[in-house]
């Protein structure tokens, strides 16, 4: 791959050589044609064939360089597309194996518009620093040498202006991406108010609150206004002044040219040349602004761009993993302790123990811990301290992959593809046949609806499909894990928020789901943990109490707490008396 | 409501890229907006039309020098003609500038203009509309389309701008040879089919290009969404390659765009030479006859000239294309009638006492689907409701009447507060009296403090902390690192569920209304939040009506009545005690919340 981007770099250089040579061979052609005609003032009408020659020799010369640079162009440009398709595949790669702390870290918008932008800027650039940049300073120095071997004194007025116009244009430019950058911004303000008023919409009339948005809206679009006119005050003064400094320049080359002409100490044919070269000039000098603030852009949209590639997934698959094939599902929590930063421990000296086929619930407050031990068993994260073990073996030590597929793991958010419910249901086993499908879904009950559907497991779900419910989601949720026939189920928090008779459908469901299966229930909810065979309660990280739901009840300790809480209300409790 | 679902055919996504050049639709509609600008725009024209004039005469005067002066050996006049040359350039630098900011100053005041009316339309459209609609197509509306349409003024400048100069640039060469523009001027057709030819055909490549690296940043954004789930399901090797095919398909297409856009430059270099040559083989002819030296080199400069003025006007073809294909999009949006929100006669409502009645109220969101029955149902000041059923029995529907988030048609009955129909009530005002807390805690970016004074911006930071107090909200709040002035991150992502919903409880009751509903406001919140919110039950509804739709039983059992619902219908009425007596619907859903723990005892 390097080294065909070595030649091809190679092939666009030399493309680009030779377009700048017969670019800028043309004008001298034209300069002897002018001289030869002139001299037709002293000698008569000068012979047809002497012209042709010359005519001829720029048509060539006009067709060889475009000839070159449209292959120059297009070498360069398709090795930045290159170059942008692998960051792209890169990326892609890296978002999808890199462990879960990364995804806790970024924030999904901010991951796209990197994936995005950044890696356009960074194509872009890769043309101009490779490409633009090196041939544009190379036609401003042979321009400037061309002109100066013409007439020096002629050749140094000429460019004299040249270095002031191109440093105030990168001056301008500089300050120009702080009034671009204050313009973005305001920018993403004025969408984060329109894109919270279409979704909080229900909130904005509840609230009668259009007045006070539309307020909010029209000043931010006000100061865009106004921002956006400084930016367009600043980009035409200079744009404009730098035009009018050539076209002086132009005129300064007429006035001292003339003279020379008329002193016999320049032909008519270098006058033109000197006329013709200043166009060609104008060109690298109003791109110097251009290429610099290119670059300024490159360089962070670079440094953002890498921060992604680079970062480490904080897993480490050492060599010799074991693969293994249907794990019996004992699981062991020997001493485990687990930590996103050293100072705060999510889970401290966790001990417990799970046999082949038991259902074990986990029941905690938000920030107990709780997720995180599911987390913990596929090794989306690893242990900080102490093991887990899987039929004895150090997780560690085993096949992430084959690990990873024999555990089902059903999160609370279902996140669904913008596909068929087929091939959803089908995401972890690519190769289900259709009867697969249907058993799957059927034991997760979603199957009678699913046949509802007009195009049945075919329709199309997600963004732009059919709109399914939180319960609907949820079962095709567990209809994806249960393909897999794993032999441990994680259900974490799955029903948190669907409502209760939609968990008790769900519950049904379950029950024929976790026959055989080594089970761990994650939830906040009496009603999801009370069967298991053993509950613990957690809390700060540890266990607190552990038991059978009866056996917790009897305890009156902190899950007697919740339970009263969620399903028994207490006369003699204040909180609930709503009579005056 | 005529609104285009968006279709995933190719040339169905060509229509959304590219409508008519010319949309007499949506021009009609622009006009408007642009009228304000009337007389930017033609300050604009006048300055543009300084610019060209001076900007094509420049070879001219150079002529001018050579031919008569410099041929001639007349130095003095040589200069003056170089100052008339610098006093040329001052007048074009000045008038390029002017031309630049008018127009600029115009198509900017048309967007502001186009953004805030589209927003204020927005505003006024009903619920309905954004229960179908989706956010992000909204949002590129908002801000790619109106973007797109605003450069229609630019682009009529510009446009206008180039053709100008080309004419100008032809009317130069007449002057000064009529026989050599002829000659040269042939190059011009050929050059401008050239670019048409190419211009459609690199178009094709273009929306080719575009479509293919849209469907690979879709699965990209997609596969960064659902990370943790492939990773779940272990299938990154597969992803990866279904993607390789995308990314793979998107360089193909980005390498032919780049061939036919850089395919133009040989032909375009071609064509120039011949023009040269054309005016030096012939103009060496006439030279001392009919023409002078001046003359060819003025010629060289101006036939290299062609080339920008062309391509502009046959890229601005393109441009307008897409710019009416964004007009047609945002006028299908303004063209969606409001609702129209107060009747004329609509009164204020002040003095709330808070007696609620529902008279005979029938509701349908579709037709032949109705979704409330025939409910009658009265809620006496300072009373408490609660409202139980399935879901999709028509409690939601019920409070959205009430508050008039949808309007309620004739001949459906009505519902009054304190005796006065609220469809003869400003709904402003209405609302000004009412406060609801949804099931979705919805925050928006903004300190704690702004949100919970959201448009109450004039209230005291004590009046918000009072209110925070009220809902339990302020012990966690204090306990931020920032107290109120912690900034909501996105989506409220820095606080759980149950804080925001504390937020929401907070902001609901600043303004202190008489009417409070809540709807499902505790069903997705944690128990220690709820336990907080139950808490703080009484004193939220002290002195207050109260509607409040909940699934839990000990929200339930304390309300003075209890409205239980079913597929529309109002089929029980009363108190906890009295509904349990009558071993109807609302025993059931009793029984059945308990079951699932019974069971298991």
């Amino acid at each position: 791959m390097a080294t065909r981007h070595k030649w091809n770099l190679i092939l666009a250089y030399a493309c680009m050589l030779g377009a700048t040579t017969s670019f800028l061979i043309t004008p001298k052609f034209i300069g002897k044609a002018v001289d030869k005609i002139a001299a037709s003032y002293n000698d008569g009408i000068i012979p047809t064939s002497l012209i042709i020659e010359t005519v001829i020799a720029i048509v060539l010369l006009m067709s060889i360089r475009g000839f070159l640079s449209f292959w120059q162009t297009s070498l360069g440009e398709n090795l930045s597309h290159k170059i942008a398709y692998s960051l792209r595949n890169k990326f892609f790669n890296k978002v999808q194996t890199i462990s879960f702390d990364f995804h806790d870290k970024w924030h999904t918008g901010e991951l796209i518009s990197r994936a995005i932008s950044d890696i356009e800027n960074v194509r872009m650039s890769i043309n101009m620093g490779l490409m633009r940049a090196p041939y544009f300073i190379a036609m401003f120095v042979i321009v400037s040498i061309l002109l100066i071997n013409l007439h020096w004194m002629l050749g140094i007025i000429s460019i004299a202006f040249m270095p002031i116009i191109s440093f105030n244009s990168i001056n301008v430019r500089l300050k120009m991406r702080q009034l671009l950058r204050k313009i973005q911004i305001t920018t993403a303000e004025l969408s984060t108010i329109s894109q919270e008023n279409f979704s909080g919409a229900r909130v904005v009339r509840s609230f009668a609150s259009s007045k006070y948005e539309q307020s909010k809206f029209d000043s931010k679009n006000q100061e865009i206004f106004y921002q956006t006119i400084d930016a367009e005050k600043l980009r035409a003064k200079n744009a404009t002044f730098m035009r009018f400094a050539f076209t002086v320049s132009i005129g300064i080359v007429l006035l001292i040219g003339g003279r020379l002409v008329i002193n016999n100490e320049l032909t008519w044919g270098e006058l033109t040349q000197f006329i013709i070269y200043m166009q060609i000039l104008s060109m690298p000098v109003t791109m110097a602004a251009w290429l610099v603030n290119a670059y300024a852009r490159a360089v962070s949209s670079g440094e953002r761009l890498f921060e992604i590639l680079d970062a480490k997934s904080k897993l480490k698959e050492s060599t010799n993993t074991l693969k293994i094939e249907k794990s019996n599902g004992h699981i062991i929590f020997d001493n485990v302790s687990f930590s996103y930063d050293k100072n705060i421990s999510i889970i401290k000296n966790l001990n417990f123990e799970i046999k082949p086929g038991e259902k074990i619930a986990i029941i905690g407050t938000p920030g107990s811990g709780k997720t995180t031990i599911a987390n913990l068993i596929p090794r989306f994260y690893d242990v900080t301290d102490g093991k887990i073990l899987l039929d004895n073996i150090d997780i560690r030590e085993i096949n992430l992959n084959s690990l990873r597929k024999n555990i089902g793991l059903i999160q609370q958010d279902i996140f669904l593809f913008a596909t068929t419910i087929r091939e959803n249901i089908a995401y972890g086993k690519e190769n289900a046949t259709i009867e697969e499908v249907i058993n799957a879904a059927k034991t997760a009950q979603i199957h009678n609806y699913i046949e509802t559907l007009d195009k049945g497991y075919d329709t199309i779900i997600g963004e732009r499909g059919t709109d399914l419910s939180g319960g609907q989601k949820q079962r095709i949720g567990i209809a994806r894990a249960v393909i897999l026939n794993p032999s441990i189920l994680i259900m974490d928090d799955t029903t948190s928020s669907v409502d209760t008779e939609t968990e008790s459908l769900i519950n049904d469901s379950l029950k024929t789901i976790m026959e055989n299966r080594t089970t761990l229930i994650i939830s906040n909810r009496i009603s999801t943990v009370q069967k298991a065979n053993k509950i613990f309660v957690i809390e700060k990280g540890e266990i607190i109490e552990e038991g059978r739901h009866q056996e917790l009840l009897e305890k009156n300790g902190k899950y007697k707490n919740i339970y009263n809480l969620q399903l028994k209300p207490t006369e003699n409790k204040a909180t609930t008396t709503i009579n005056k | 409501m005529k609104y285009r679902p968006q279709g995933t055919s190719t040339d169905n996504q060509i229509e959304e890229i590219f409508g008519k050049a010319y949309d007499h639709k949506v021009i009609s509609r622009l006009i408007p907006f642009l009228k304000p600008q009337k007389k930017l725009l033609l300050m604009a024209f006048s300055a543009m039309l300084i610019f060209v004039i001076t900007q094509s005469s420049f070879p001219y005067i150079i002529k001018i020098g050579i031919d008569n002066h410099i041929l001639n050996q007349d130095i003095e006049g040589l200069t003056w003609v170089f100052i008339a040359f610098i006093s040329i350039a001052f007048i074009n630098w000045v008038s390029g500038y002017l031309q630049e900011i008018f127009a600029s100053r115009m198509s900017q005041g048309v967007l502001q203009n186009l953004r805030s009316k589209l927003f204020a339309h927005l505003q006024k459209l009903p619920m309905s509309f954004y229960d179908k609609t989706e956010v992000g197509r909204l949002m590129s509306r908002m801000h790619g389309d109106v973007g797109q349409l605003q450069e229609v003024g630019a682009l009529i400048v510009a446009t206008l701008g180039e053709l100008l100069s080309l004419i100008g640039i032809i009317v130069f060469l007449m002057i000064m040879s009529f026989k050599l523009a002829i000659i040269t001027l042939i190059v011009v057709p050929v050059l401008f089919i050239l670019l048409i030819v190419w211009q459609k055909l690199a178009k094709r490549l273009y929306i080719e290009n575009r479509i293919s690296h849209s469907v690979t940043i879709n699965n990209l954004a997609e596969t960064i969404n659902g990370s943790k789930i492939i990773q779940i399901l272990t299938r990154q090797k597969t992803n990866m390659n279904s993607f390789d095919t995308k990314n793979s398909h998107l360089l193909k297409t980005s390498k032919s765009a780049t061939y036919v856009s850089s395919g133009v430059l040989p032909g375009v270099d071609f064509l120039t030479s011949i023009a040269i040559s054309l005016v030096i083989f012939f103009g060496s002819k006439m030279i001392g006859q009919s023409l002078d030296i001046g003359v060819l080199i003025a010629f060289v400069m101006y036939v290299q000239r062609f080339f920008d003025p062309l391509r502009q006007i046959t890229m601005s073809y393109t441009q307008f294309q897409r710019a009416m294909a964004s007009g047609n999009r945002i006028f299908e949006i303004m063209d969606i009638e409001p609702d129209i929100i107060d009747a004329k006669h609509c009164k204020k409502l002040t003095n709330v006492k808070g007696n609620i009645e529902f008279n005979n109220l029938s509701f349908s969101y579709a037709a032949n689907k109705p979704v409330l029955n025939n409910i009658n149902l009265k809620i006496k000041s300072g009373e408490t409701l609660a409202i139980v059923g399935h879901t999709g029995s028509g409690k939601t529907t019920l409070i959205s009447l009430l508050s008039r988030l949808y309007n309620l048609p004739l001949n459906n009955g009505s519902i009054n507060i304190d005796g006065i129909n609220i469809q003869d009530i400003t709904r402003d005002s209405l609302l000004d009296h009412m406060a609801i807390v949804l099931q979705e805690p919805f925050l928006f970016s903004g300190t704690i403090m702004d949100n919970i004074k959201y448009r109450l911006t004039e209230a005291s930071e004590e009046d918000v902390i009072k209110a925070s107090k009220t809902v339990n909200a302020h012990q966690f709040i204090k306990d931020l690192e920032l107290g109120y002035k912690t900034p909501i991150l996105e989506r409220g992502s820095n606080l759980s569920t149950g804080q925001r919903q504390l937020i929401s409880f907070a902001r609901a009751i600043l303004s202190n209304p008489k009417i409070l509903i809540l709807d499902e406001a505790t069903a997705n919140i944690d128990s220690t939040t709820e336990d907080l919110i139950q808490k703080a039950l009484k004193n939220l509804v002290y002195e207050r009506t109260a509607i409040i739709i909940a699934h839990r039983l000990s929200t339930i059992r304390e309300a003075d009545n209890i409205a239980v619902m079913d597929q529309g219908n109002l089929i029980e009425v009363g108190n906890h005690k009295k509904l349990i007596q009558s071993n109807g619907l609302y025993k059931k859903l009793y029984d059945f919340n308990y079951d699932s723990i019974e069971i298991a005892r």
